[in-house]
């Protein structure tokens, strides 16, 4: 572990119309490390993580106030790009969402959109080394061309993984990226996210426990749109210091 | 006596209602009943206006034919069936007082005698037959008020058969239609062959009644008609294509929730405002200007009733099809895929063309196709923006006509059923109502493939 800063979060506010959703958070996000967050529905988990690539911005009552620091740049300053932003800060959602588009013009989305390749070979390179990354490519090169959607849903996730790598991000949000898979899928899809954490920063929100304790460095555990307790994965799970933490993990409450 | 037998019948109904349900009502103090006491109420109103109305109603379809048939008696002598029949509608309508006319036949008066009887006789059997029924059933009805009676059950069947039956009569009248329009169409092609009417490029369907008349001996190639309407329907679709998809683009993905709560349901005013009002608004507004523009650039040929006039305000017509079914496909997107595609970095206009509009790309033609539809068999506008004259052109400042217009020409004013003109009224609208046909089924099933890729 580096234990370099990569995103510093700082009394984090957000408002949803009259309703408050996230009160007074702070915490800080290591560079090359999988931080988790956990806590029961509703309390945050993923409009914390919504704020960090400014996918909140679609949402139109809400307001968010306080800090958010992307190497120590704060990205809700109005000179700040959401689109530049949503380069660096890739996302996979819960659902996968391939595009109605081939395997390969899923992956190649991004790149096409932003330029990033001169050639066609250039182009072809960064599909198969996304795919690759994303442990998909051995399973579907043969069939490149086909629809995205017709892969199961395991595969059509690490299709999204390849599709957010595509472009090269530094963070990679995971939105409960194992909610809609089966135990065999997601068993690789936490591997992935072992192999990820050498080249990306990723933030992953999860319900499930054991899933934290298995892939992340840090663990944060929100409660109400608090965040009650953060620290070494190991240490919350072993040793945690807020009651409200200890009955969560032991199934009292969530 | 009709109005009064009627009238008699519905109060005896409402009072079987209210008689049956205080009764029932009165049960219900003291019994869990089977059925609330209004069912009770129900049954007796049913038992009493259902089999009389049957009754009324077979029973003016029964005297009808035994007046005809006996009136037939009278003209034996002509051998004619047309004449006999002119010979009976002449009585009737004398008896009834819609004309004084008196035939001059021989039967003629004794006809109208017995015509008289008949009518004076009938009234009066009719009364009492229907009214001894019904009061029979009405008493019947009231023997049924207990505890155990089914009447809720009575009531469902009822309404299930008045729901049976009206789909039924809506599915009898399309049928109906499509025929009588065959029928006639095939009597068209009886006089005129079908190739030179499906084309022929010479449309000109005057023709000389007298045989002294000058000229016209009238000419059925539909082609121009129907390029005319294509050409006007194009237009229109150039106009409500770009116009109706992009609002909807922007109300579906970049309008906040309170612009769009009050953009959508004005766009959809249009689709409600009265097609004549349309008309109004082309010839006074839309065709000087045109004509004007047309001047200023020195288009000396431009007509006032130009494709292109007709065209453009049809085109505004559709823009509520086009923009509502659009934006209909367009939010049936589901949210994960924009969401996704906005993560990955793209605006949202990058977003749209190449995310959302490749989801619902069957949507949109869908809509395109049923707003194409609507465009070729629209009438009033081109009847008051479009010319007659069925000129065989792709020119748009040129004067065209459509199958609707011709149709309306063909069949306003006094007409002889019998003649190839006003029989190819029904060949066109044939014609025309066999492609909207094609156009909406194809339309419906890849609008229906592409709701079910989502569900």
């Amino acid at each position: 572990m580096t234990e370099k800063l990569k995103v510093s979060i700082k009394n984090l506010d957000v408002h949803y119309g009259d309703k408050q959703a996230l009160y007074n958070v702070n915490l800080n996000i290591m560079e090359k490390e999988v931080t988790s967050l956990i806590g029961p529905s509703g309390c945050g988990k993923s409009t914390l993580l919504k704020c960090i690539n400014r996918m909140n911005d679609l949402v139109e009552i809400c307001k968010i106030r306080g800090q958010i620091l992307l190497d120590s740049q704060d990205i809700n300053e109005a000179s700040q790009d959401p689109v530049l932003l949503r380069m660096k800060v890739g996302m996979v959602f819960q659902k996968p969402n391939p595009f109605p588009k081939s395997i390969y013009d899923n992956v190649a989305f991004g790149p096409k959109l932003h330029g990033m390749t001169k050639s066609k070979e250039e182009l072809d390179n960064v599909v198969i080394q996304s795919l690759s990354k994303s442990g998909l490519y051995e399973e579907v090169k043969d069939r490149l061309f086909e629809p995205g959607t017709s892969l199961s849903g395991g595969q059509q996730q690490r299709l999204c993984i390849a599709r957010a790598l595509s472009i090269n991000p530094e963070i990679l949000l995971m939105d409960e990226p194992c909610s809609a898979l089966d135990p065999i899928a997601t068993a690789k899809i936490e591997d992935l996210i072992a192999e990820l954490k050498q080249q990306y920063t990723i933030v992953i929100v999860t319900h499930s426990m054991q899933q934290a304790a298995r892939v992340s460095d840090r663990t944060a555990y929100m409660h109400m749109g608090e965040l009650v307790e953060t620290g070494l994965t190991k240490t919350i799970f072993s040793n945690p210091q807020h009651e409200k933490t200890q009955d969560y993990i032991t199934g009292r409450i969530g | 006596m009709t109005e009064f037998l009627l009238i008699l019948i519905i109060a005896l109904a409402v009072y079987g209602f209210v008689l049956n349900k205080s009764k029932a009502n009165a049960l219900s103090e003291v019994n869990i009943m089977h059925s609330q006491p209004h069912y009770h109420g129900l049954y007796s109103a049913f038992m009493t206006l259902v089999p009389a109305i049957i009754l009324l109603i077979s029973w003016s379809f029964i005297v009808n034919m035994i007046t005809n048939i006996t009136l037939r008696e009278f003209f034996s002598d002509v051998t004619d069936s047309g004449l006999v029949r002119f010979y009976t509608d002449g009585v009737i309508a004398y008896v009834e007082g819609t004309s004084d006319r008196i035939i001059d036949h021989i039967g003629f008066l004794p006809a109208v005698e017995h015509y008289q009887s008949l009518q004076y006789n009938n009234k009066i059997l009719q009364f009492i037959v229907v009214l001894t029924l019904t009061l029979m059933f009405f008493r019947y009805s009231l023997k049924f008020v207990e505890v155990q009676f089914k009447a809720r059950d009575y009531i469902e069947k009822v309404v299930v058969y008045v729901m049976r039956a009206s789909a039924v009569f809506a599915i009898f009248v399309t049928i109906g239609i499509v025929l009588s329009l065959l029928f006639e169409t095939l009597r068209f092609f009886d006089s005129v062959n079908v190739f030179d009417f499906l084309f022929g490029l010479h449309w000109s369907p005057q023709m000389a009644i007298r045989a002294d008349q000058v000229g016209s001996s009238g000419s059925f190639g539909a082609v121009p008609v129907f390029t005319g309407t294509l050409l006007i329907a194009f237009i229109a679709m150039s106009v409500a294509a770009p116009v109706g998809m992009f609002s909807a683009i922007y109300l579906s993905q970049y309008a906040s929730d309170r612009v769009r709560s009050y953009a959508k349901p004005i766009i959809e005013i249009l689709a409600g405002i009265p097609t004549v009002v349309y008309g109004f608004f082309a010839v006074i507004t839309v065709a000087p200007f045109f004509r004007d523009m047309g001047a200023f650039l020195s288009f000396t040929n431009m007509s006032s009733e130009s494709a292109l006039i007709a065209g453009s305000v049809l085109g505004i017509m559709i823009i509520p099809f086009v923009a509502s079914l659009t934006d209909d496909a367009l939010t049936a997107v589901p949210r994960s895929l924009k969401e996704g595609s906005l993560a990955m970095g793209a605006t949202l206009s990058e977003t749209t063309k190449q995310v959302i509009i490749p989801a619902s790309f069957h949507g949109i033609v869908g809509s395109f196709l049923l707003a194409f539809s609507r465009a070729i068999g629209e009438t009033m506008i081109v009847v008051m923006a479009a010319g007659f004259a069925a000129n065989l052109t792709f020119n748009p400042f040129d004067s065209v006509s459509t199958v609707t217009v011709q149709i309306v020409g063909l069949l306003t004013g006094d007409q002889e059923f019998d003649s190839p003109k006003t029989l190819s009224a029904f060949a066109l609208a044939f014609v025309l109502f066999f492609i909207t046909l094609i156009l909406n089924v194809i339309s419906l099933t890849i609008v229906k493939k592409y709701r079910e890729e989502y569900e």
